[in-house]
């Protein structure tokens, strides 16, 4: 079953075409990725999903829903959660105010019971510190905790934003480059906790990888880019054998 | 006790620039095309001030990403250099003009390899009140060299108009326009043209980028910083025979902003289509609207298009990659 | 040093952190309370105006600290609150009354404000509130059936409590109200989505878009929340001033509010009170440096406003962390003695981050 399908999108900045009429659905319970070189459109397709971007042509469907016109912040409310290449943390707040954020499209309390801090308030907020600290020890954050963000490793920062995204209780899981930054041993914690997303968590993951290493071992299906267009769609080791991608990779054979 | 302590926002300056033709309220169509086209004239000149101030900050906050609020105040300060040399001195004006010129640009670049440079990668509010306090500092000297008189300079152009058909226009106006038009000029070929220029463009893109390509970002922004007292010091003696000069000349700076955030603060020639803009409205909405309304009417217009064009006119839209 | 061992997620959300704090706080509210037994008159008014500028603070706190919003426009909501509230007893409505309308009424000019200026960022946004002021200042001068325009009127004084509002000690107790309850209610704010949200969108406007946060609308609600603390310390500076008149809600307020908030510390309750603390001991700050000063230049009629510019270019010089970010410097020295390091705090060097793309 499909969870979410892209229809011929394509989106256009000044004269350069960064997507270019891309189809693909990305199955329930799948680990979808997404490779091409640099400049291939990849992040772009996340920021037509997430909404940041407007497409120029063709329709986004989130489970059976069209959410092509969508404002970006009720994307959250639908189920669709993200990381950013680059961290988008809140960098003054500490490691559970971020997760807790995570928590905003889950929101129950009105502006004036915040200002009371009404019962309803703190029940609702030591609800919010359950399933924020559910996802601390999924990912193992409990020693971090009560720190500021200012003051994590690069590493750290990663599965912080990992696990706002995940606080969100999200169905499709959008990860832009997860392994971006990281050394060896954090890559294959990331390699183990997606495979976890996926199987224990039951969250679909839709991810732009550069690590083939990783990419072989958590994909289901990938789908290779280049220059805002398709190149070939399949199981990773169909998608690596073909030629297109060989020669975008490594240049006229 | 400065809470007690008032001032006067809408400082006498500004409207000064435009009180040469304009003498309370009338009818429209009353005069007919010739007084719309006077007005005109006088607007584009009062215009020509805000543009060459709105012009500074430009400079600066393209270059360095502060936002100079005591711009207004080193115009006044320039005029009161100018009044030094001149005025008390006695030089002949255009060597006092140069001499001023020179002198404020040193200013400036002293400013910013004491003070400002300082700052450099502090959050953009903390400059702001860096440099509102200048302002207020600027403002104290002024007062305790100059005293609080006002002064007046005496220029070439005052006291003589020229006859353009029906349009009688002070030659003071036509040196101000004359005088914006020369700078703008002169800017224009410095950034296309000039190494420096472009080393200037560069730092401004990418401070980090344009320091390991061997620009010396230091350096340069003290240039700008030297540029853009230099303008403001144009600025100020070009209207200093209209406004007169006193400590509070510098307010005129609070219509300035207006023109900056209309033309978009990060053009320059929108900071100088921005004053223009204000300095016309500025005049016919004097001359055909209520009483209050000339005061307000800047700030209302650039409220207005910023509400439209949250970036100004001329201003980059840009947006964070993620 | 104190380490808090969290055994219940109740104490994430608690007023206070640990005992501790509730002793210092506890004592902290008794020695206000008995101030007037122990203050004489003038300090008493003094402390009395510093609660009003807290107020105030906290809403501009909340704004440019927690929300990331620059505003240099903030003496038009605390001018619209006091001639509100102004109007509104001299038309016989009760303080009681009077006061929550005057704060209604500053809310919604908040809103209003909020909605032009939604759109734009930095710069833009500081410089639109700025020129907002102007044009409300200019309301002030020409609305003479309301504000009797450059006259003024003075601010009529209803009983409460059987007592005038002039005695100073009925006002003084009345401002430490309102002072708590405010501050009580920002720290809810604060501890709740709401605050959250707030202090998402200064930190990365679009993380918090993706995670659900609707930037427009809790943009407005934080302008009109600013709005609504400033507005409601406008009535009780109506009171303070006794005499409304514009040119007392000038840039130089609105300045001096603004620095209140970085003064104490940006993105802190305490740097509030620090700041309010600051900038109202500041004229008498001024007075003494005066005295230091040789005759012919202290006799000057300038002086003032530039020792301020002074003191705000040291500051940002200096001590860019405001009070509150020295208080704990100095708290950390005490608590790590004699292990403290100079370097602990040193300030690495930096480049101009753009916030164009922000």
């Amino acid at each position: 079953m499909t969870l979410f399908r892209a229809e011929d999108i394509a989106v256009r900045f000044g004269g350069i075409k960064a997507v270019d009429g891309i189809s693909f659905g990305v199955e329930r319970g799948t680990v979808f990725t997404i490779i091409g070189p640099n400049g291939a459109g990849k992040t772009t397709v996340f920021n037509l999903i997430s909404r940041i971007y407007d497409p120029s042509q063709g329709r986004l469907w989130f489970d059976d829903r069209d959410i092509t016109g969508l404002p970006a912040h009720e994307i959250a409310g639908l189920g669709i959660a993200r990381t950013f290449q680059n961290i988008e943390l809140f960098e003054h707040a500490t490691v559970l105010d971020n997760l807790l954020l995570g928590r905003h499209a889950h929101r129950g309390t009105r502006l004036w019971q915040d200002f009371l801090f009404t019962p309803a308030v703190r029940r609702s907020e030591l609800a919010h510190r359950r399933k924020a600290e559910e996802v601390i020890d999924f990912l193992d954050l409990a020693a971090h905790r009560d720190s500021h963000i200012a003051n994590l490793s690069y590493g750290v920062r990663k599965v912080v934003e990992l696990a706002r995204a995940l606080c969100t209780e999200p169905k499709l899981l959008l990860l832009d480059e997860p392994s971006s930054g990281l050394n060896v041993e954090e890559t294959e914690d990331m390699a183990f906790w997606i495979e976890d997303i996926k199987k224990d968590l039951g969250i679909t993951v839709l991810m732009v990888e550069h690590d083939m290493t990783l990419v072989n071992q958590v994909s289901d299906r990938v789908l290779a880019l280049n220059y805002g267009r398709i190149l070939a769609e399949g199981t990773p080791a169909e998608v690596q054998a073909h030629p297109d991608v060989v020669r975008a990779y490594l240049g006229g054979v | 006790m400065p809470r007690r302590h008032t001032e006067r926002i809408t400082s006498p300056a500004a409207t000064t620039v435009g009180r040469i033709t304009t003498t309370g309220r009338r009818l429209p169509g009353e005069g007919g095309l010739t007084e719309v086209l006077q007005l005109l004239v006088n607007g584009l000149a009062a215009g020509c001030i805000y543009g060459l101030i709105a012009l500074g900050f430009v400079l600066i906050y393209k270059a360095t990403e502060m936002v100079n609020f005591a711009q207004g105040d080193l115009l006044m300060l320039g005029a009161f250099a100018a009044y030094t040399y001149i005025g008390l001195f006695g030089l002949p004006y255009w060597l006092g003009f140069i001499l001023a010129v020179l002198s404020m640009a040193i200013f400036g670049f002293t400013l910013d390899a004491v003070v400002l440079r300082r700052v450099i990668g502090q959050p953009q509010f903390a400059v702001v009140i860096l440099t509102i306090g200048l302002g207020f500092i600027f403002r104290s000297a002024a007062t305790l060299i100059w005293g609080p008189d006002i002064r007046t300079l005496g220029t070439p152009f005052s006291n003589s108009i020229s006859q353009f058909g029906p349009i009688v226009i002070p030659d003071v106006n036509l040196s101000i326009i004359g005088g914006t038009l020369a700078i703008s000029g002169v800017m224009y070929g410095f950034f296309r043209y000039t190494k420096l220029g472009v080393a200037m463009q560069a730092a401004s893109q990418n401070q980090l980028a344009a320091y390991y390509m061997g620009i010396p970002v230091r350096l340069v922004f003290s240039l700008i910083w030297a540029i853009s007292a230099g303008v403001a010091t144009v600025a100020g003696i070009l209207l200093a025979p209209v406004s007169l000069i006193d400590p509070s000349t510098g307010f005129i700076a609070i219509r300035a902003f207006s023109a900056a955030v209309l033309g978009g603060f990060t053009s320059l020639p929108g900071a100088v289509l921005g004053g223009l803009i204000i300095g016309v409205i500025e005049q016919f909405s004097a001359l055909y609207l209520d009483e209050g309304f000339k005061d307000v009417a800047a700030p209302v217009v650039a409220l207005i298009v910023l509400a439209v064009y949250p970036q100004g006119l001329l201003g980059q839209r840009q947006r964070k990659r993620v | 040093m104190r380490f808090v061992f969290k055994t219940d997620y109740r104490q994430d959300i608690g007023l206070f952190r640990h005992n501790g704090d509730r002793f210092w706080y506890g004592l902290l509210v008794l020695l206000v309370a008995a101030a007037p037994l122990l203050l004489d008159r003038f300090y008493l008014g003094e402390l009395t105006y510093v609660f009003v500028l807290a107020v105030a603070g906290i809403g501009i706190m909340l704004l440019t600290g927690y929300t990331g919003l620059v505003s240099l426009g903030h003496a038009a909501f605390l001018g619209i609150g006091a001639y509100a509230h102004g109007y509104f007893l001299q038309q016989g409505v009760p303080f009681v009354l009077s006061v929550p309308l005057a704060t209604l009424l500053t809310t919604a000019a908040g809103l209003l404000v909020a909605l032009p200026a939604l759109r734009m960022t930095g710069i833009y946004l500081a410089i639109a509130t700025l020129l907002f002021a102007v044009i409300i200042e200019q309301v002030f001068i020409r609305w003479e059936s309301v504000t009797h325009g450059f006259r003024g009127f003075s601010v009529g004084v209803p009983q409460v409590f059987g007592l005038p509002l002039t005695d100073p000690v009925l006002f003084y107790y009345i401002c430490f109200a309102v002072l708590a309850l405010a501050m009580l209610a920002a720290i809810n704010l604060l501890r709740s989505p709401t605050g959250r949200a707030f202090v998402a969108i200064r930190d990365s406007e679009i993380a918090a878009q993706s995670m659900g946060v609707h930037l427009a609308r809790y943009k407005a609600t934080a302008f009109a929340i600013s709005a609504g603390f400033t507005g409601l310390a406008g009535c009780l500076f109506a009171h303070k001033i006794g005499y409304l008149a514009p040119d007392a809600f000038g840039i130089i307020l609105s300045i001096q509010l603004l620095l209140m908030a970085v003064i104490g510390g940006l993105g802190s309750l305490h740097g509030v009170v620090f700041g309010a603390l600051f900038v109202g001991a500041l004229p008498q700050v001024i007075a003494v440096l005066r005295d230091y000063l040789p005759d012919r230049i202290a006799q000057q009629p300038g002086l003032e406003p530039g020792v301020f510019g002074l003191i705000l270019v040291a500051i940002i010089l200096f001590e860019p962390q405001g009070i509150y970010g020295r208080w704990r410097k100095v708290k950390l020295y005490f608590q790590l003695f004699p292990m403290y390091k100079a370097a602990t705090f040193k300030r690495q060097k930096t480049y101009t981050r753009s916030e164009r793309n922000k």
